[in-house]
């Protein structure tokens, strides 16, 4: 029989952690993502597979703590929520330049500022943009169930690893929070089957000394640098990954992730159940975005309403993606409030059926 | 079948709990669940509430604007749900210190006087699960061996000692559960 | 050719060949070589790995031959953290400068020594911000002039000077705290043993091993190296002295009292 729990969406990605072969975890605790570094804490993964577990002096050493560890090409990660990982900007923005494969989650809460720990998904732009300074992308998945974020664990390390990118778990409060069933996958063991020639282990005499840095003081090696972390990016769009719910024959088109996608499932059955061909497009990759299928879909429907708790986030690449072919709505509700399926319906009725 | 369930009291009560319990029956007997808990500086001493989702489908929505069933057990609680129960849906609640009854005559409602009961058992602990029984005899969403399958399940190991004092409650709320007679 | 007993000076083979970017005169190039000598005595190079800093020394990787991580300001002891907590018995040493480790990146050094990191660290303290041109630094004396503080380090608006090495002295998980300099041979020589001490306390897992190295900064100083050195002397040596404050993990001087010293106000 199949291995079937239930649990936290925090839970289940510190669960699939271990099973991953993650290496070590760097974290420190804040609301609502406290419970990964809790429930790894407990498991004394130490001794169940050998992972390092460590809560470090804040989210800056937690990160710094990942860059050093991903520069030996093992499997490392750390999560925060909002705040926390704005304070972690600067590392991840060192370990995109130094191009090191790592897991980074965000379990997002509302912001700006302390904010509220109730969830949002405003640090939309922050993930998919770069986030810190200069020209970088991270890979952003974006769990909408319990399940998922166990599954996207070992997917974003497969990414990370393909790319030697940071990749990024942008959950929220309400998916890391919720319970759900899950099925966990089989222990992987904790060995890497990638390549470790850039990997700092110590200087062997068959090789020059390998060097983990972001610095070129040189503009042309940097400016080289900066093409090739462009080009990188681009060859990206071969993961994108998304679900289609309903698109085939709709007249209107939802575009909505994580949490404000499991919302929209309900209000397209809803409106489905009235007769309106209403369907629902969900990025499961914020970064790849899935711009190819929404401007296919642009050239089916009559209108398209990005659903997400923020102020319009997303709803500019699904602009960009649609290119002005058909009107682009936003409906969302910010600062940790969260829409319910009769609010969105409304948005629906309004943009859609009645305008 | 597609139950949704809103269960709301005091924190300390055992809401959360009780929507785990529920949840993990509903894996037992294969249905697909969500628990979606309100989080935060509430949970501590103030009100606490938890929905939980049980359906043979898919679960879409964690949110949901209103319930199949509503499990209320303070009075903040029924002020704030009893208008969000479906019409010709179920609310369960405890009279203890209840001021306001519930008024709605397009839904069903039952009391269950599980603080009493709670004491009558010498156990305040299993208050929640006499809740839990009065819903199962209402709504016999799951079946009873699978809520004590759940049961066992959600109950840490070194707990396991207290599944009789809980099974003995669930029975107990079955036994006491009554349709509300309404006074208006 | 020169024959091996003839020879009383070569070349220290763990250093590249690139051209040190450090002033002629600094001291930043003697404790290089002297981490390199070491490494290479106890034939530990294929096991070594060097975290550089945010400062006049964040390009160590081009000059020392083993493996190099280069963190950001301040934050080489959770680099040296994460990797040491995989490689438990591989070689992990920082090399910071006093704004990166007295400064910015304060939190993390307090931290690292007080969990016992099994690491080496290697702090170059010389008053002053040289890489950014001679800036104010936590360890600055008082009265001592540099750029942003054109009239003398003020201490009643900017504080005191910093002795972060007395502050992390007193942390369980230091086991060897120790201070030197590197601008006379005997000195050089006294430095090179404390480094190797600090190696061998990292082989047998014993904690942290800390070591502060004072230095001139002649150019971010305004002077000749000569003169700089005498200065360093003059004014660094009462503030900053010279010789070992904990070994074997316990205290051998009465670091209270030397964190309370007032800095003498220099001119």
């Amino acid at each position: 029989m199949k291995e079937l729990a239930l649990m936290k969406g925090n839970e289940a990605i510190a669960e699939a952690a271990i099973l991953a072969g993650t290496d070590a975890y760097f974290g420190y605790p804040i609301t609502p993502q406290s419970e990964v570094l809790e429930y790894l804490a407990l498991q004394k993964p130490e001794e169940r597979t050998g992972m390092v577990v460590l809560q470090a002096e804040s989210e800056l050493a937690a990160i710094n703590m990942v860059y050093g560890a991903a520069g030996t090409g093992k499997r490392v990660m750390t999560s925060s929520s909002s705040p926390g990982i704005s304070l972690m900007q600067e590392g991840i923005s060192y370990i995109a330049g130094a191009e090191l494969p790592c897991l980074i989650v965000n379990v997002v809460r509302g912001g700006p500022g302390l904010g509220t720990i109730q969830p949002s998904q405003a640090d939309y732009f922050q993930a998919t943009k770069g986030g810190g300074h200069g020209d970088y992308h991270l890979i952003v998945l974006a769990p909408a169930s319990v399940q998922e974020m166990a599954d996207f664990v070992d997917l974003a390390y497969e990414l990370a690893f393909k790319y030697r990118n940071p990749a990024m778990i942008l959950s929220d409060g309400l998916i890391g929070q919720m319970m759900e069933k899950v099925e966990l996958p089989p222990q992987k063991p904790r060995t890497s089957e990638f390549d470790q020639s850039w990997v700092i282990t110590g200087k062997r005499p068959d090789r020059e000394r390998n060097i983990i840095t972001s610095l070129n003081l040189d503009p042309e090696l940097q400016y080289e640098h900066n093409l090739k972390l462009k080009e990188k990016y681009n060859r990206m769009s071969e993961d994108v990954m998304f679900e289609s719910l309903h698109c085939d024959d709709a007249e209107f088109l939802l575009v909505a992730y994580g949490s404000s996608a499991r919302i929209c499932q309900k209000v397209v059955a809803v409106a489905r159940g009235r007769g309106q061909r209403l369907g629902l497009l969900r990025p499961q990759t914020l970064f790849p975005f899935p711009t190819d299928e929404l401007a296919r879909l642009a050239g089916k429907v009559k209108g398209i309403m990005a659903v997400e708790l923020s102020t319009g986030q997303m709803v500019e690449d699904v602009k960009l993606a649609v290119n002005g072919r058909v009107p682009v709505y936003h409906y969302g509700m910010p600062g940790g409030k969260v829409h319910s399926p009769d609010d969105v319906l409304e948005a629906v009725e309004e943009n859609f059926i009645g305008g | 079948m597609t139950e949704e369930i809103i269960i709301a009291g005091f924190g300390g009560q055992g809401v959360l709990s009780m929507g785990k319990i529920l949840a993990y029956s509903g894996i037992m007997q294969e249905q697909e669940v969500s628990w979606m808990p309100s989080y935060g500086p509430e949970m501590r001493g103030g009100t606490a509430n938890v929905t939980v989702i049980l359906s043979d489908d898919r679960v879409s929505s964690p949110v949901l604007q209103s319930y199949d069933t509503a499990i209320l057990l303070n009075q903040q609680s029924l002020d704030k749900f009893e208008s969000r129960v479906k019409p010709g849906g179920l609310l369960i609640y405890d009279p203890n210190g209840i001021t306001r009854h519930p008024e709605r005559k397009d839904i069903r409602i039952f009391q269950v006087e599980a603080t009493e009961e709670a004491a009558r058992l010498k156990s305040r602990i299993t208050f929640n699960m006499v809740v839990l029984g009065a819903y199962l005899r209402v709504r016999p969403v799951v079946e009873y061996d699978n809520v004590i399958k759940g049961l066992k399940k959600s109950l840490p190991e070194r707990h396991h000692h207290l599944l009789p004092a809980n099974e003995k409650a669930i029975r107990r709320g079955m036994e006491i559960v009554k349709e509300a007679k309404l006074t208006a | 050719m020169i024959k091996e007993e003839n020879l009383v000076y070569r070349r220290t083979p763990l250093m590249t060949d690139a051209t040190l970017s450090y002033c002629p005169g600094c001291g930043h190039g003697t404790v290089h070589r002297l981490i390199m000598e070491v490494v290479e005595e106890m034939g530990i190079q294929q096991d070594t790995i060097g975290i550089s800093p945010v400062g006049c020394a964040v390009l160590a990787y081009d000059f020392m031959d083993v493996d190099f991580s280069e963190a950001a300001h301040g934050r080489a002891p959770a680099v040296a953290t994460g990797i040491k907590r995989l490689w438990p018995d591989k070689f992990v040493f920082t090399y910071q400068g006093d704004g990166d480790l007295a400064a910015i990146g304060t939190a993390e050094t307090i931290h690292a020594c007080n969990r016992g990191e099994n690491i080496c660290i290697f702090f170059i303290n010389n008053g002053i911000y040289g890489m950014t041109g001679g800036q104010m630094a936590p360890t600055t004396l008082e009265g001592m002039k540099s750029s942003t503080t054109p009239y003398g380090r003020d201490a009643m608006k900017m504080g005191p000077p910093f002795k972060i090495t007395e502050l992390i002295a007193q942390l369980p998980g230091t086991h060897y705290v120790t201070r030197h300099a590197v601008h006379k041979a005997g000195l050089v020589r006294k430095a090179k043993k404390a480094i190797r001490k600090a190696f061998e306390i990292q082989q047998e897992k014993k904690g942290l091993a800390f070591i502060e190295f004072l230095s001139n900064c002649n150019s971010g100083w305004k002077m000749t190296p000569n003169d700089s050195n005498q200065w360093l002397e003059e004014h660094m040596y009462p503030f900053y002295p010279l010789g070992d404050i904990k070994v074997d993990g316990k205290l051998v001087k009465d670091v209270c009292k030397d964190l309370m010293q007032k800095s003498p106000v220099t001119t």
